[in-house]
C-alpha cells in the first residue's frame, strides 16, 4: 500500500475529498429541495416551508394527468425493454461467438448510435418518423427510443456471453437441439443475470431519455419525462409545488428501478460497458 | 464442397445470421434516417441545393450558435476531465466505493430535467445556495446563477462531472496497482508517479472520456433551454435545430442544422485524436490488456 506521507501530499488528498464533498452535499440539497416544496404550503423567505401539505401530489395527479403518462410510460419502457433484448441478445451471440468477415462494420454500426448523442439523429429520425406516419403515436416513441438501446443490450451482453463455455453448446448441439433450442434451454437460463442487468440499464436510461421521446411524442404518447419538461417550461402557469409533486412521482419511478438495477450490475456500467470477461 | 460449408469456413452460419435483425433495425433508423437527412438538407424550400448552408453561415442568429454551444461546451468537459482524474485517483484507493459511484449515478439517472427543475429551486435567488451563501457572509447579496450562461454551465458540471468520472473510473481501476508501487518502491513521490507512470497510460482513456464528455455537453438541450437565455448566451445549436424542426416545420432546414452539429462534433474529436497520435506515442490499450 502506497502512504501518502508529506505535507503538501495529505493536503492534496483532503482537497480532493472536500471537493467531493462539496458536490455531493450540493447534488443532495438539490434534490431535498424538490422533495421539501412539493410538500410546503408556502414557501419564499425562510429556510423552510412555512406548512407541510401533501394536497399538491392530488392536485398534480389531477392537473398533469399523471395516471395516464404513466401507463404511456409504462407501455413504452416495458416494450422498448422487450424488443431491445429479443433484437439484442441473439445479435450480442452472434458477436461474440462468429468471426465473420465485416465484422468490424457491423460492430461500428452498433457503436454509433450509443456515441452520437440522441439530440443529432433524432431530428432526421424523428423526421422520417412522421413521413411514414409513426410519430405522434406510441409506436414512434417506442421505436425511436429503441435505436440507443438495442446496440446498448448488444455491447453489454458480449462479454457476459464471451465467459459462457463454448463447450455448452457444443454438449446441446450433440444431443440434437436446434439453434431455437439451444437458446431457451441453455444459453438463456445461463445468460438470466446478465440479461436481467442489460434489461434494467434499459429502463432506467429509457424512463429518462427525453430528446428522443419528445421529439416523437404526439399529446396522447407523452412519457413522464416530457409530461415533466412541460410541466417546468410552463412554470408560472401551474403552482410550482405541483409542479415539484410530479417531480418527485418521476424521482421515485427512476430511482427504484435504480436501486433494482443496482442489485445486479455496477454503477460504472450505467455509462461504460461490462468489463472484459 | 457445398455452398453451406464454404459460408460456414467464412464464418456465415445460422448463428451468424442472428446478428442480421438488430443490424437492419439499425440501418433503417439510424443511417437511413441520417442519410435521409443528408439529403433532405440540400434539398430547401426555396433557393439552389446550398440555401440551406448559405442561410446558416450568414445569419449570425444562427452561425453564431456554433460559437455559443463551444464555450459553453468546452469549458465544461475541460473542467470536468480535470475534477475527475484527481478524484478517481483517489476513490480507487479506498476498498468500498459503491456507495459513492451510486450517489454519483443518481444526476444521470434523474437526467437534465430533473436537474433542471432542482437547480431552479435550489439555486434561485431564494434558493438554499444563495441562502447559505449570505448566512455565511460570503456574499452580501445573492448570486444570479439560473436563467443565464452559468445555469447551464452548471446542470453541465451537475449531470457531466459523475459521467465523466465514472469513464475515468474505468480506466484508472484498469492500470495494474504493481506499477505504481513499483515506482514508489524505487522512490518517487506521489507527483512523479502521477505524471511518469499513471498520466501515459491513461492518456489514451482521458482523451477518449474527453471526446465522449465533450459530445455530451455539446449536445446540451433542455437545460440551456429551462435554465439558460434561450434567446442569448445559451442559444445553443440544438436550440437552433428544435426551432427550425418544430417551430418553424422546416424539415430540410433542421436537417441542415443537425448534420451541421454532426459535423462540428467529428471535427473535435478527430483533432483530438489526431493530436493524440502527433503529440503521444504510447500503449494504446491503456495497460488494460
Amino acid at each position: 500500500m502506497i502512504r501518502s506521507q508529506t505535507a503538501a501530499e495529505r493536503l492534496w488528498v483532503w482537497a480532493v475529498w472536500l471537493l467531493v464533498a462539496f458536490f455531493i452535499v450540493n447534488l443532495l440539497g438539490l434534490i431535498a429541495t424538490v422533495v421539501v416544496n412539493s410538500f410546503s404550503t408556502r414557501w419564499f423567505t425562510t429556510w423552510l416551508p412555512v406548512g407541510f401539505t401533501t394536497r399538491w401530489y392530488a392536485a398534480a395527479w389531477d392537473e398533469f394527468q399523471l395516471g395516464d403518462v404513466l401507463i404511456t410510460t409504462f407501455e413504452v419502457v416495458g416494450a422498448v425493454v422487450v424488443i431491445s433484448g429479443l433484437l439484442g441478445v441473439p445479435a450480442a451471440y452472434a458477436m461474440a461467438r462468429r468471426e465473420f468477415r465485416g465484422k468490424r462494420f457491423v460492430m461500428l454500426l452498433f457503436l454509433l448510435p450509443m456515441v452520437v448523442p440522441p439530440i443529432t439523429f433524432g431530428i432526421p429520425l424523428a423526421t422520417v418518423l412522421y413521413k411514414v406516419g409513426a410519430a405522434g403515436s406510441i409506436w414512434g416513441v417506442i421505436l425511436a427510443n429503441l435505436v440507443p438501446t438495442v446496440p446498448f443490450v448488444i455491447l453489454v451482453m458480449i462479454p457476459f456471453i464471451q465467459q459462457i463455455d463454448p463447450r455448452m453448446e457444443a454438449a446441446a448441439r450433440v444431443f440434437g437441439a436446434g439453434t431455437f433450442r439451444m437458446f431457451t434451454n441453455v444459453l438463456v437460463p445461463l445468460l438470466t443475470p446478465g440479461i436481467l442487468a442489460a434489461l434494467l440499464l434499459v429502463l432506467v436510461r429509457t424512463i429518462a431519455m427525453f430528446e428522443l421521446t419528445f421529439f416523437t411524442a404526439g399529446p396522447t404518447s407523452q412519457t413522464l419525462v416530457v409530461a415533466l419538461y412541460a410541466a417546468v417550461s410552463a412554470a408560472g402557469v401551474r403552482a410550482g409545488q405541483s409542479v415539484d409533486a410530479m417531480a418527485v412521482v418521476y424521482m421515485i419511478t427512476t430511482l427504484a428501478w435504480l436501486l433494482l438495477a443496482l442489485r445486479f450490475v455496477n454503477p460504472t456500467q450505467i455509462v461504460t460497458r461490462a468489463k472484459r470477461a | 464442397m457445398s455452398l453451406r460449408a464454404s459460408l460456414a469456413r467464412q464464418g456465415l452460419d445460422g448463428v451468424t445470421l442472428l446478428v442480421l435483425p438488430a443490424a437492419l433495425f439499425i440501418v433503417a433508423l439510424f443511417i437511413y434516417p441520417f442519410l435521409y437527412g443528408l439529403v433532405l438538407s440540400f434539398e430547401p424550400k426555396v433557393g439552389g441545393w446550398l440555401a440551406n448552408y448559405a442561410k446558416f453561415f450568414s445569419e449570425p442568429f444562427l452561425y453564431t450558435t456554433i460559437s455559443k454551444t463551444l464555450l459553453i461546451a468546452i469549458p465544461v468537459t475541460v473542467l470536468n476531465v480535470a475534477l475527475s482524474v484527481p478524484v478517481a485517483l483517489r476513490v480507487r484507493l479506498i476498498a468500498k466505493p459503491k456507495l459513492l459511484t451510486t450517489i454519483l449515478v443518481i444526476p444521470i439517472t434523474l437526467g437534465t430535467v430533473l436537474v433542471a427543475e432542482g437547480m431552479l429551486n435550489y439555486m434561485g435567488p431564494r434558493g438554499w445556495f444563495n441562502r447559505a451563501l449570505l448566512e455565511f457572509g460570503l456574499s452580501s447579496s445573492p448570486i444570479r446563477l439560473i436563467h443565464n450562461y452559468w445555469g447551464v454551465f452548471l446542470s453541465l458540471v451537475i449531470t457531466g462531472f459523475p459521467f465523466t468520472f465514472l469513464l475515468t473510473l474505468s480506466y484508472v481501476t484498469g492500470v495494474d496497482p504493481g506499477l505504481e508501487q513499483a515506482g514508489a518502491m524505487l522512490g518517487a513521490r506521489s507527483w512523479d508517479r502521477f505524471r511518469t507512470i499513471l498520466l501515459p497510460l491513461l492518456v489514451p482513456g482521458i482523451l477518449i472520456t474527453f471526446c465522449l464528455s465533450f459530445v455530451q455537453a455539446f449536445s446540451v438541450f433542455p437545460s440551456a433551454l429551462l435554465l439558460g437565455e434561450p434567446a442569448g448566451s445559451t442559444r445553443v445549436i440544438s436550440i437552433a435545430a428544435y426551432t427550425a424542426a418544430f417551430e418553424e416545420y422546416d424539415a430540410s432546414m433542421a436537417s441542415a442544422i443537425a448534420m451541421i452539429m454532426a459535423a462540428v462534433q467529428v471535427a473535435i474529436v478527430v483533432a483530438l485524436l489526431a493530436a493524440q497520435s502527433l503529440v503521444y506515442r504510447g500503449p494504446a490499450g491503456g495497460g488494460k490488456g
